[in-house]
């Protein structure tokens, strides 16, 4: 992972000064994975058709490693053209210092207010009235991803929900498989966790503690059932020795793991490997529980620059992401949702079109990005890092997780 | 001193001052005026931003409550004591060991010194893929037929720690070793003689007449020694990353993500100046036994 970023940032600085030139826009993203690459090439192939050119600036090792090396080139004076955030309050401090610079004249020339669907997304981008980014795609936390191969050397049907999945989970065992596959990282472990408090939980209670910060609810007797079934969890999740998320699919394509819950960023993975969706591999929207999805997602922030030239091409940028060209390249390549609620999604898979669907409905949260800060975030993953490794009691873990959210801004 | 006799003249050795006012501005402002300013921010409520909102020692009273910064000052301790001791006796006894003579010493120095010089992220790899349990020492021992061989310190929460000395003094050793060496050559040659002469056993004249002489050897080793362990981080990062779960945190790596990655700078800064306090009860005493008690003998 460190040689990675080190090669990144190496690769970085010799592409830097080229950036020289009026229409040169450098944009750095953490998208470094098979999927997330072929899909990032899709912006820049678009961006470049206007005449100007998108400098790549890969920063690999997930968002931990790539958001600290953004935020100090911002703060520290040499801001990028624009970069990735997600969505939600990562770059909220940004905003209001004024480094960030506004968009409220594309929007209104390109009418986003009506076309960009959920409204929800661009509200996550607002701050003070002004609107400070643009919302590429939507991406939801809330999905299982099951190996069809590895539930038929077990032979046990593919589970319909989480209660089956934890029940197969023995004879996946006997066939030598790992039941959960699960990158040994803070936040994938806490993406599970929530995607088990909104799959069984549901709707109230992932609002109430993520969004109200309700600290009894947290303590509560619906907490404590989600976190045995963290618990449960974790016992399946024994033998998966990887890091990285991808590794973790990769496991699962290759059919040694019973399944994975992870973002519908796993998708693009499962298409670069050439598995078709219903057939090699099975999705559960919401861990096959509550039929809900958060729409965090990624956005692209511009920094305020000087540079007359370049403040153009930022709005040229900003323009041709949403473009639905690019919004239907992009996104299935990504195998993430669009954010405009207008294009044609043909090419979408069963996967999609379930997410598609539950979009259709409404049923869209926000994310636990936009509802929780970066510190509280980081206080979730460390515990939950620390449950999954060592021998912390659920009820133990819960007590902790009932002060953290109590003391939450 | 002399100079109290002396009358004042500011503008002897003009060149001189004025060559080290770089060096005189650097240290005030960067390394005292950085300390200060990280102090009193730490008794700010500063997220991504460093802002002068005071909240006294509500930053202090979380990083006590915090699990995880717990959990770095025990693994800062176990860390600490176990390579302070580790190094200084190994460091010794093969200082010791080459000093009685023997040949190839360049060969054998050069060997022992080669690991310093790398760094602690590459120390940390290659440690890493050693103690990988499907890679490394416990697979090779199996594969030679020993099956139920285990030997997987990184991935146990209890042993982890154990494994990252392991690779420090593998790193840092070479480096004692030279200084103590070093020091060993500068005892007279007189000395053994004399030694020899009263029928000293030579393990007795190390114990009792040569290690008192290496004092300052042994002081200056000893700095060294603790700076390493303070700013211990990037060995944790290449071989751990903190992991499994928290188990191997130290308290650089929780300063750098609460500043960063948490975006909490009155919280990293917090933590950051318990560091300070820790060197800083550590230095304290030793620099007043060490320049202040003799200055009065």
């Amino acid at each position: 992972m460190i040689r990675r970023s080190l090669a990144a940032l190496l690769a970085a600085s010799v592409v830097l000064p080229v950036a020289a030139r009026a229409a040169d826009l450098e944009v750095t993203h953490w998208w470094t994975s098979g999927g997330e690459a072929a899909a990032v090439a899709e912006l820049a192939k678009a961006f470049d058709a206007t005449g100007n050119k998108w400098v790549d600036g890969a920063i690999a090792g997930s968002g931990d490693t790539a958001r600290p090396i953004m935020v100090s080139r911002i703060t520290g004076g040499d801001p990028m053209a624009a970069t990735q955030f997600n969505h939600g309050r990562q770059a909220e401090e940004l905003v209001a210092s004024g480094l960030m610079r506004n968009l409220d004249e594309v929007a209104a020339a390109e009418n986003w207010k009506d076309v960009i669907n959920p409204p929800s997304l661009l509200e996550g981008c607002t701050l003070d009235g002004h609107l400070y980014c643009v919302p590429v795609n939507i991406h939801s936390w809330e999905w299982l991803w099951l190996s069809n191969q590895a539930f038929a050397d077990a032979g046990v049907a593919v589970p319909t929900n989480w209660d089956e999945f934890v029940a197969a989970g023995p004879a996946l065992e006997k066939a030598g498989k790992v039941p959960l596959a699960l990158g040994q990282q803070g936040w994938q472990m806490s993406g599970l966790f929530k995607d088990l408090v909104l799959g069984l939980g549901g709707k109230d209670l992932y609002l109430k503690v993520y969004g109200d910060k309700d600290s009894d609810l947290a303590g509560g007797a619906d907490m404590a059932k989600v976190f045995k079934a963290l618990g449960d969890a974790r016992t399946l999740a024994k033998g998966s020795n990887v890091q990285n998320w991808n590794e973790a699919t990769a496991m699962v394509i290759s059919g040694k793991a019973g399944g994975q819950a992870m973002g519908d960023w796993a998708q693009g993975e499962f298409q670069v490997a050439g598995q078709v969706a219903g057939k090699d591999y099975t999705c559960l929207a919401g861990l096959g529980g509550a039929q809900y999805i958060t729409t965090g997602g990624d956005a692209f922030y511009f920094p305020a620059l000087e540079d007359e030239e370049k403040s153009k091409a930022q709005e040229v940028l900003a323009e041709v992401m949403l473009s639905p060209e690019t919004q239907v390249a992009f996104n299935l390549k990504k195998g993430s949702l669009p954010v405009r609620g207008d294009v044609n999604l043909e090419a979408a898979n069963d996967c999609m079109k379930k997410g598609l669907a539950i979009l259709k409905e409404g049923n869209v949260l926000k994310s636990a990005d936009e509802l929780l800060s970066p510190d509280t975030t980081t206080q979730l993953n460390d515990l939950m890092s620390e449950f999954f490794s060592t021998e912390l009691t659920p009820e133990d873990a819960q007590a902790r997780f009932a002060e953290l959210i109590a003391s939450a801004d | 001193m002399a100079s109290d006799t002396r009358p004042r003249r500011p503008f002897r050795n003009l060149s001189a001052k004025i060559a080290s006012i770089p060096m005189i501005v650097t240290a005030v402002c960067v390394f005292l005026g950085g300390t200060l300013w990280t102090v009193v921010y730490s008794f700010t409520n500063s997220k991504l931003l460093p802002r002068l909102n005071f909240v006294g020692l509500d930053q202090y009273d979380r990083l006590w409550s915090t699990p995880r910064w717990l959990v770095s000052i025990e693994n800062l301790a176990i860390y600490g004591v176990l390579s302070l001791i580790f190094s200084f006796v190994i460091g010794f006894l093969l200082a010791a060991l080459l000093d009685q003579k023997i040949r190839f010493e360049n060969t054998f120095r050069t060997i022992f010194l080669y690991p310093f010089a790398l760094s602690f992220i590459v120390t940390g790899l290659v440690w890493q893929w050693i103690l990988n349990p499907d890679f490394g020492v416990q697979n090779i021992v199996r594969s030679l037929g020993w099956e139920s061989f285990t030997f997987n310190p990184l991935y146990d929460a209890n042993l982890v720690m154990y494994g990252i000395v392991l690779a420090g003094l593998w790193q840092g050793t070479g480096l004692i070793m030279c200084l103590m060496l070093a020091g060993l050559r500068g005892i007279d040659e007189d000395i053994w003689k004399a030694a020899r002469v009263d029928g000293i056993p030579t393990w007795k004249t190390y114990l009792y007449v040569v290690i008192p002489m290496l004092r300052p050897v042994f002081v200056t080793t000893l700095v060294i020694v603790m700076a390493g362990i303070v700013k211990l981080y990037d060995l944790v990062v290449a071989m751990t990353s903190g992991g499994p779960g928290n188990a191997s945190e130290v308290p650089a790596k929780y300063v750098y993500e609460f500043m960063f990655r948490a975006q909490n700078l009155g919280q990293g800064f917090a933590a950051s100046t318990m560091m300070l306090l820790t060197v800083a009860i550590i230095i304290i005493p030793w620099a007043y036994l060490e320049f202040g008690g003799r200055r009065r003998g």
